[in-house]
């Protein structure tokens, strides 16, 4: 959907191969593509012109470095001086002194305050808090009932008072019931907002008032355009923010938000929420942050995910019976199962730098696994681990079960017989201790 | 309150902030030269009209001075407006057929308002004398289903709802039988959000409508897309990718009172093939109003 910034970059200094260094006009040139990109990201701008100056500045009379092509170079001081902004170090969520912490959350309507709430709540939780939810969201149809429900989710009490009006009194009855809960946190889920509601602010100042926060974070939906800075700035200087928690980073908004409340309120965003399971929540990283403003690909969340989402007891599994020559149908949907679970191959493939651009639609059978794994699915067990035994009657019944043809589960069977032969071959390697490659084949894409 | 009083009071504060741009970039010289004509552009950009729009807008705006020799502010703002209300298109309202099932099929991203829509809908359509459904296909948010109950007990509408966790598209099928069961005129079905990057969650939405459809061949079947005006220059790529999976009929804007970049209902229908429809410029139901792109130009620039 985005060309990347550093696709557009190496398109001006293609022009200009040879050169030892970068004249005047190419950097003016390619911070007007650096500008661009930052604006189409929603980075405020006010913030994109000062920090294109800088970079201008930055940028004048650089050498290049042979290992770098003249755009890779400016990419790299971009994207160095990004990352500095946007803060060097990770943030963690602070614990009071005394014992008991107090977090609010804020936010417009529908930043994804009560999801995060709960996102939290678990985060703490399995770092041996014990953390209590209370909704003070008086105005929301249900707002409270959301909370409890995820609360139950989650495994953490929750405090709630649908029939009261009274944000100011929730909040301290919620404080007094954690503390007779000897709950060490208290979580405080807050009406969400518009910024010019006079009223709903002097509420929160009230709150404040009463139960005195140890962090007040501001959540902050990724999708946001150039409101971002005002919306920093008014809770900022209305109540004061400790940071931010960032939400809907698993969609495709390039989230130059972030960009704009750093530089803006000089305040750290401590969370990302990355997704709709109570567990896609995750530590905020500036350096993958700049990629993704950038437009260049996230190598290092794609290497992460690889890593959390396959599973490294079933991934052993396949790998002994495969040296002990059992590969069976079973392990090969285990194999689409465990692909499936990255994600879509487009996200997969779109983290990866360079790529983004070129992979287009059609490029990509999504589909096929599903297919496939449909296939598997509608054999019987004794099909699944002993294949030979699959005629044609049986492959009639498959296809019909699965609605598919019998030349696409022909063509299934042919490629687990390729697999198999394959990982044979390398059974046979490693036992004999012999030097070889890794089979690369079974990957159905 | 006059409608356009609405859309005034509504975009207060976008308004507040291009006009006074306005005013300072031509202060002083009471014409645009190109410095001033790149500030303008800047502030089109700042006000979420998005890259696209505002170089289509500011390609005009140079034209016509190089045309006319006119550069007075008068003439850029009249210029300006012309080229956003050329963008916008004309008014369209949304259809409803009488003496026949109309559906509202209400998708978005998480956290647009949805939920709230399909509740003010309700009572539009409530107060206008029609027979109302609401159905909860967000079975997967927890208490969405709750939370247009409410609605339903504060419009007295029925609602149509399974548990959470359930099929949406069962939910859907149930709706639309039960709306045929009982000569329903109007019934709104609230879905989940969902972003548009999901394939599977967007894979979901197309059965949803595929079943809608299936079920009710006669209907007339409107699917509306909530996109909420804080977001920035993403709200482009919804209404595109929203609009390849269904059949959108047209666009929601919430929540452009709150925002001062209101802009990005230019940005959204210079991509956007289905018109905007519908403008939530309050917090209470009769501020979410038929969306008038002249009302709206005219409540965002000064009088020229």
């Amino acid at each position: 959907m985005f060309d990347g910034l550093s696709s557009k970059l190496q398109g001006i200094v293609s022009k200009m191969r040879g050169k030892a260094r970068v004249t005047e006009q190419d950097i003016q040139d390619m911070m007007k593509e650096i500008r661009m990109a930052l604006l189409e990201a929603d980075v405020n701008y006010s913030v994109v012109k000062s920090f294109v100056a800088d970079m201008t500045e930055k940028c004048k009379g650089q050498e290049i470095f042979s290992s770098l092509t003249p755009g890779q170079q400016i990419v790299k001081i971009v994207h160095d001086s990004l990352v500095e902004l946007l803060g060097s170090k990770q943030n963690k969520i602070a614990v009071s002194p005394s014992g008991f912490t107090v977090i609010i959350l804020y936010g417009l309507q529908g930043a994804g305050k009560t999801t995060s709430a709960a996102k939290l709540a678990r985060v703490l939780k399995s770092g041996g808090k014990k953390p209590l939810l209370a909704s003070v969201d008086v105005h929301r149809p249900a707002a409270a009932l959301q909370l409890e429900v995820l609360a139950a989710k989650v495994g953490v009490p929750s405090y709630i008072r649908p029939d009261e009006k009274s944000a100011v009194k929730i909040a301290s009855e919620a404080a007094a019931r954690a503390k007779y809960l000897l709950c060490d946190t208290l979580i405080i889920d807050t009406a969400g907002r518009t910024t010019i509601d006079a009223d709903m602010m002097d509420e929160l100042k009230a709150i404040e008032k009463t139960v005195k926060p140890t962090e007040k974070l501001l959540v902050v939906d990724a999708m946001i355009g150039q409101e971002s800075v005002a919306v920093a700035q008014a809770f900022e200087e209305a109540i004061g923010l400790d940071g931010f928690i960032m939400t809907k980073l698993d969609g495709d908004a390039r989230g130059g938000a972030a960009l704009s409340i750093r530089q803006v309120t000089g305040k750290p965003i401590k969370m990302i929420c990355v997704g709709e399971k109570i567990e896609d929540i995750e530590d905020y990283h500036p350096d993958r942050m700049a990629n993704r403003i950038l437009g260049m690909g996230d190598v290092l969340s794609l290497i992460e995910k690889a890593q959390t989402q396959f599973d490294e007891d079933q991934a052993k599994k396949t790998m002994d019976r495969l040296l002990k020559n059992t590969f069976n149908l079973e392990d090969m949907l285990s194999q689409f199962e465990q692909i499936k679970k990255m994600g879509s191959i487009k996200d997969v493939i779109g983290m990866i730098p360079g790529a983004a651009g070129k992979v287009k639609d059609a490029d990509v059978n999504e589909g096929i696994i599903d297919v496939n794994m449909a296939i598997i699915r509608s054999m019987t067990l004794k099909e699944r681990r002993f294949p030979n035994i699959l005629n044609g009657m049986r492959r009639k019944r498959i296809a019909q079960g699965s609605g598919t043809t019998v030349q696409q589960v022909n063509q299934l069977i042919k490629q687990y017989e390729q697999s198999a032969q394959m990982m044979k071959q390398f059974s046979k390697m490693s036992k004999g201790k012999k030097r070889g490659g890794f089979p690369m084949g079974g990957f159905p894409f | 309150m006059g409608i356009f009083d609405i859309f005034k009071n509504g975009l207060k504060k976008t308004r507040g902030f291009v006009t006074e741009g306005l005013t300072r970039i031509s202060a002083g010289l009471g014409k645009f030269d190109d410095d001033k004509l790149d500030e303008l552009e800047a502030l089109l950009v700042q006000a979420d009209v998005g890259v696209g729009a505002t170089l289509t807008i500011m390609d005009s705006v140079r034209q016509s001075i190089r045309a006319t020799g006119d550069d007075g502010t008068e003439a850029v703002t009249f210029e300006v407006k012309k080229q956003m209300l050329e963008i916008l298109g004309e008014k369209k309202q949304l259809h409803i057929e009488d003496n026949s099932l109309n559906i509202l099929l209400l998708v978005g991203v998480n956290g647009t308002g949805k939920t709230t829509t399909a509740g003010k809908l309700c009572l539009r359509y409530k107060e206008e004398g029609k027979r109302v459904m609401l159905a909860a296909a967000d079975t997967f948010r927890a208490a969405a289903i709750e939370q247009l109950q409410i609605w339903g007990e504060r419009t007295q509408t029925p609602v149509i709802t399974q548990t959470t966790g359930s099929d949406p598209a069962a939910v859907c099928y149930d709706a639309v039988h039960a709306a045929i069961a009982r000569r329903t005129d109007v019934l709104i079905i609230d879905t989940a959000g969902r972003l548009h990057n999901k394939q599977n969650l967007m894979d979901e939405l197309s059965k949803i409508s595929k079943v809608i459809a299936r079920e009710a061949p006669s209907a007339n079947i409107s699917a509306l897309l909530v996109i909420d005006a804080t977001t920035g220059q993403n709200a482009v790529i919804q209404a595109e990718v929203f609009g390849s999976t269904v059949d959108l009929h047209g666009i929601v804007i919430t929540k452009l009172d709150g925002s001062a970049k209101g802009g990005v209902a230019i940005a959204v229908a210079h991509k956007a093939k289905a018109p905007i429809l519908f403008a939530g410029l309050g917090e209470s139901a009769e501020d979410l109003v038929d969306f008038d792109p002249e009302l709206f130009v005219n409540s965002l620039l000064p009088n020229s």
